[in-house]
């Protein structure tokens, strides 16, 4: 019970500190001071306080497209483990709700985009259309390989059970598994190199193309949605890289914090040192990521 | 007396009926009094659907069996007819749909607006539905063949019931031509099966051994013939033209049902073996992969909004195909879990699908209706003149694209707990398994994308044109049926526990008697509870932040403007994103079997271009390309044998003539 309070505290409040950590990083690697850890959170706060301006074409879907994006990632939080600590839900078969719910999020935020009748949002709509369906195999050789890793059809069961004990009969398999995660984290989470979250031109956006003719509060819940996704991707991307545990529930959660900043940092290094892809280019590292996965899946039936 | 009177097989052989009869009230009359006379056949065909599906959830809950045979001196012996519970979920959508269409028909299909049609039409469809209902009834091989040729030749006027439209005739005639094809195919599979049982009776389940040369071959040609009418790749080629061209309550009929009656046929041949090889399940697996993901690659390409609805069927056989293979994968692996979940999610698939496809045709209709083209780069803007249509659209959108908490997922999460089970396993069933789970989730991607496609382009921005912006909200007589449809897509989604109990009976009676006896429970398998606590859990996080982000809007100050141009001073709509720009990353991703065409005759050169054009289209490859080029050959080589093809009816009676006497004198030596 403790447990899942911790869980549902840490995935309401933690999340846009990554991308505070992350902002960090870049300007450290920038030369610059950069703005605080907590500027994520006075943006989203002061967003809320603001008016909204809507557009005269959009329908309700418009208006829906934040508040689902939210409500998807926010159920997807309850299904994923953090750390060595089981999920609050978890049965057989909840990591394809897992993934089917950023699924669903997604076609809400893409239709909303397609409801103000721009090009550039229909641009974005497509292109996250696009990137999104290849990201998607590579997700599921990636749980593929984990369930009969753990002989576990729960998310919770794959990752905790999935410890340093599985590094050394499939070492080689989890190697591969972790560069093809690492990818897609940042591709469904639009980070360089598939998307530029600070990009002022809006010819090259993915993501915050999409979210253009969004404004206010619904600004705001877009930006803490989207970092609530990447909490929730990246507590599954660190439990496979780094599944350590104590077995003493105290010390886990620092190790999980610990370990979700670590991947914020690790997140700003590859955007402070990589380049944009090319969007022609980007299909080609999707479907890069997807062999890996699958060559990971191969080595373990054998 | 009383008893034997509301017994399931009574109550399913009395809609059978009415249903085969519902058209003939029309028949008699001049079109004048041809309204009223609609409305009794509707009445007609509305009494069968509720007699129809009593009759199947009886023989569903209870797990009644039973057979009839009718001592009818037709050349073949008798004729037998059943009842089991394989054959009464098949009767779900089979009375449920048509029900549905024929409501919808009544305001889209007026008589007084098509008096020239209605009569066929009417009659037709109501023909259609009753040898549906014969075909998983037929328990001999001969009974099955007449039911299966009057449910083919009456969708056959039914798609071509606007056939002065010369591709409305063209779609016929190519149904026309795949549909004999696959009775072709039957003709073959009924003799193979005689040949191994001694009878044209349905052997009993499992009673076959499936490793011999013989039973290779029934597979095989039931995979074809069914998997024709099914719709799956590479026999699909019937199916877009067809769908995309029949009246669009039709479209639901067939794209819902006639193609599920394929998959009933596959799933029944398949009931009788034991032992079924590797190769069979990996065969079936292998069509389906092709099918769902070649399928919904097509989908995206296409600006028809009804030939998209149409490849997605195609996709979503390609889903139950999925299903089976697993199911089947798992009988050589001896897996009950494995068998179970994968026959469950493709049975439960067939219903959803049925459910949600009808939908998205009548709401397709409702569109055509009030546009008056299919042309999706032609709409925009629908939801504001269809609040209501856009609404149930939605639903089925979401649906359809397996998404949770509707009824799409609850089926597919079954087949991919199938194969998930199916990777605990070694050896090449676990290959073909680790494969197809990722195929899938691809499926699902493009699904999404394509939806969310649809969904844009024609309910959300602004109208693409000003002729067709016009129209105005669909009447109750339409709206309802959808409604109904709706709601059995969220009930399905949200409380998939109603169905497991019916399914796991379902799915026991077609597959081998050590599932039952491993005692696996569905229930066990499937956490329908959970299901239902996430998919709650998920509507009331979104009410309540629907909820709070009112009581926000209502607090700070509110604005309209157009939307944001980025500079741009004067957007028009016909600069919006249309469906052929939002698919053009995925149609050049997939470009080596689409193989997409593009016209442009001008060329854009210089500082003060000319005008000029642009066409884009995804043509049907498979036809276009590998089909009609062969057959071409084929026509041009055996050009000495079609002499014998002179159109003159007395010769063909002379030919029958000969070949009789042929046979009677080969069988005297």
């Amino acid at each position: 019970m403790t447990n899942s309070i911790i869980h549902i505290f840490l995935a309401l409040v933690m999340p846009p500190l990554l991308l505070g950590v992350i902002g960090k990083t870049k300007a450290a690697f920038a030369g610059r001071v950069g703005a605080p850890f907590l500027q994520p959170y006075y943006d989203i706060y002061r967003l809320l306080q603001k008016g909204t301006v809507f557009s005269t074409t959009t329908s309700w879907v418009f208006r829906a497209g934040p508040i689902v994006a939210l409500a998807t990632a926010a159920v997807a939080a309850l299904l994923v483990p953090f750390g060595a600590h089981p999920s609050p839900i978890s049965f057989d078969g909840d990591m394809i709700l897992y993934a089917y719910l950023f699924a669903l999020g997604r076609f809400f935020t893409m239709a909303a985009a397609l409801d103000t009748g721009s090009s550039f949002e229909g641009m974005g709509s497509a292109r996250e259309a696009t990137y999104s369906c290849l990201a998607e195999p590579t997700l599921f050789f990636a749980l593929i390989t984990l369930s009969r890793l753990s002989g576990s059809y729960s998310l919770t069961g794959m990752l905790t059970n999935v410890s340093g004990g599985a590094w050394l009969y499939a070492g080689a398999s989890l190697l591969l598994l972790i560069g093809g995660m690492f990818i897609v984290l940042l591709a469904e989470n639009c980070r360089i190199p598939f998307d530029d979250p600070n990009t002022h031109l809006e010819l090259t956006m993915i993501h915050e193309v999409m979210v253009l003719d969004h404004s206010g509060p619904a600004f705001g819940i877009i930006q803490y949605a989207a970092s609530l996704k990447l909490f929730v991707l990246g507590a599954f991307f660190i439990q496979l890289a780094l599944p350590f545990a104590t077995g003493n529930p105290i010390p886990d959660w620092g190790i999980f914090i610990i370990s979700m900043l670590l991947l914020a940092v690790v997140i700003g290094i590859v955007e402070s040192v990589m380049a944009r892809l090319r969007l022609v280019r980007v299909p080609q590292l999707l479907v890069a990521a997807t062999i890996l996965a699958a060559f990971s899946t191969l080595l373990v039936i054998r | 007396m009383a008893q034997e009177l509301f017994a399931p097989s009574t109550l399913i052989l009395t809609a059978t009926l009415l249903a085969a009869l519902s058209g003939v009230p029309l028949l008699f009359l001049r079109f004048q009094g041809a309204s009223p006379l609609q409305l009794l056949s509707i009445v007609l065909m509305l009494a069968a659907s509720c007699l129809g599906l009593t009759g199947a959830g009886i023989t569903l809950l209870s797990g009644y069996s039973i057979l009839f045979e009718l001592a009818w001196t037709l050349p073949f012996g008798p004729v037998n007819f059943g009842l089991d519970p394989l054959s009464a979920w098949f009767l779900l959508p089979i009375f449920l749909i048509p029900g549905c269409a024929a409501l919808y028909a009544r305001s889209y299909w007026h008589a007084v607006n098509h008096p020239g049609t209605v009569r066929t039409m009417t009659f037709f469809f109501g023909l259609m539905t009753a040898s549906m209902s014969g075909v998983v009834l037929a328990r001999d091989g001969i009974s099955f063949l007449f039911a299966w040729e009057i449910m083919a030749l009456s969708a056959y006027f039914l798609v071509s019931t606007e056939d002065e439209k010369p591709e409305v005739k063209n779609a016929g005639i190519l149904y026309m031509i795949t549909t004999h094809t696959g009775t072709l195919g039957l003709f073959a599979l009924f003799p193979l099966l005689n040949l191994l049982c001694g009878s044209w009776f349905f052997p009993s389940p499992a009673s076959l051994e499936a490793s011999s040369t013989v039973s290779g071959a029934i597979f095989l040609t039931a995979l074809f013939a069914f998997g024709l009418k099914a719709g799956i790749m590479p026999f699909h080629i019937w199916l877009p033209s067809a769908h995309a061209n029949a009246p669009s309550h039709v479209s639901a009929a067939m794209s819902g049902v006639i193609l599920k009656v394929g998959v009933y046929g596959l799933i029944r041949t398949l009931s009788f073996f034991h032992g079924i090889p590797l190769w069979w399940g990996c065969c079936v697996l292998a069509l389906g992969i092709v099918s769902g993901v070649v399928g919904v690659a097509f989908a995206i390409g296409q600006h028809d909004l009804k030939r998209l609805l149409a490849y997605h069927s195609i996709e979503n056989i390609g889903i139950i195909f999925m299903g089976l293979g697993v199911a089947l994968v798992g009988q050589k692996v001896g897996s009950p879990a494995m068998m179970l979940l994968g026959m469950s999610g493709a049975l439960l698939h067939v219903l959803n699908h049925a459910v949600f496809k009808a939908l998205l045709f009548l709401g397709a209709g409702s569109l055509i209706h009030a546009t008056g083209t299919r042309e999706i780069d032609l709409m925009g803007g629908a939801a504001r003149r269809l609040p209501y249509t856009a609404l149930l659209f939605g639903v089925g959108s979401v649906a359809i694209c397996g998404l949770p908490p509707l009824n799409g997922f609850v089926s597919e999460l079954m087949i991919y707990l199938g194969l998930f089970q199916g990777m605990q396993g070694d050896g090449g069933a676990a290959v073909a398994v680790s494969l197809a789970a990722p195929a899938l989730a691809l499926v699902g991607g493009l699904a999404v994308a394509c939806f969310v496609k649809v969904y844009g382009v024609v309910f959300l921005g602004a109208p693409r044109s000003e002729q067709h912006a016009t129209g105005h909200e669909a009447g109750l007589q339409m709206l309802l049926p959808m409604l109904l449809l709706a709601v059995i897509c969220c009930v399905i989604g949200l409380v998939p526990g109603v169905v497991a109990g019916l399914l796991q009976g379902v799915s026991l009676t077609v597959l081998p008697s050590s599932v039952g006896a491993a005692g696996t429970a569905l229930l066990k398998l499937v956490p329908t509870a959970m299901i239902s606590l996430a998919g709650l859990l998920l509507l009331v996080v979104i009410a309540l932040l629907a909820l709070w982000y009112r009581r926000i809007l209502q607090r700070n100050p509110l604005g309209e403007a157009a939307t944001w141009g980025c500079g741009y001073q004067r957007p028009a709509p016909r600069m919006q994103y249309s469906a052929s720009s939002f698919a053009g990353m995925l149609t050049s991703l997939f470009a080596f079997a689409l193989r997409p065409e593009s016209h442009q005759p001008g060329r854009m050169a210089g500082l003060f271009p000319g005008k000029s054009r642009f066409a884009s289209h995804i043509p049907e490859a498979v036809l276009e390309l590998v089909y009609i080029p062969a057959l071409k050959r084929l026509y041009q080589r055996t050009s000495g044998i079609r002499r014998l093809q002179s159109g003159i009816l007395q010769q063909y009676v002379l030919y029958s003539l000969v070949t009789l006497i042929v046979l009677l004198a080969v069988s005297y030596f």
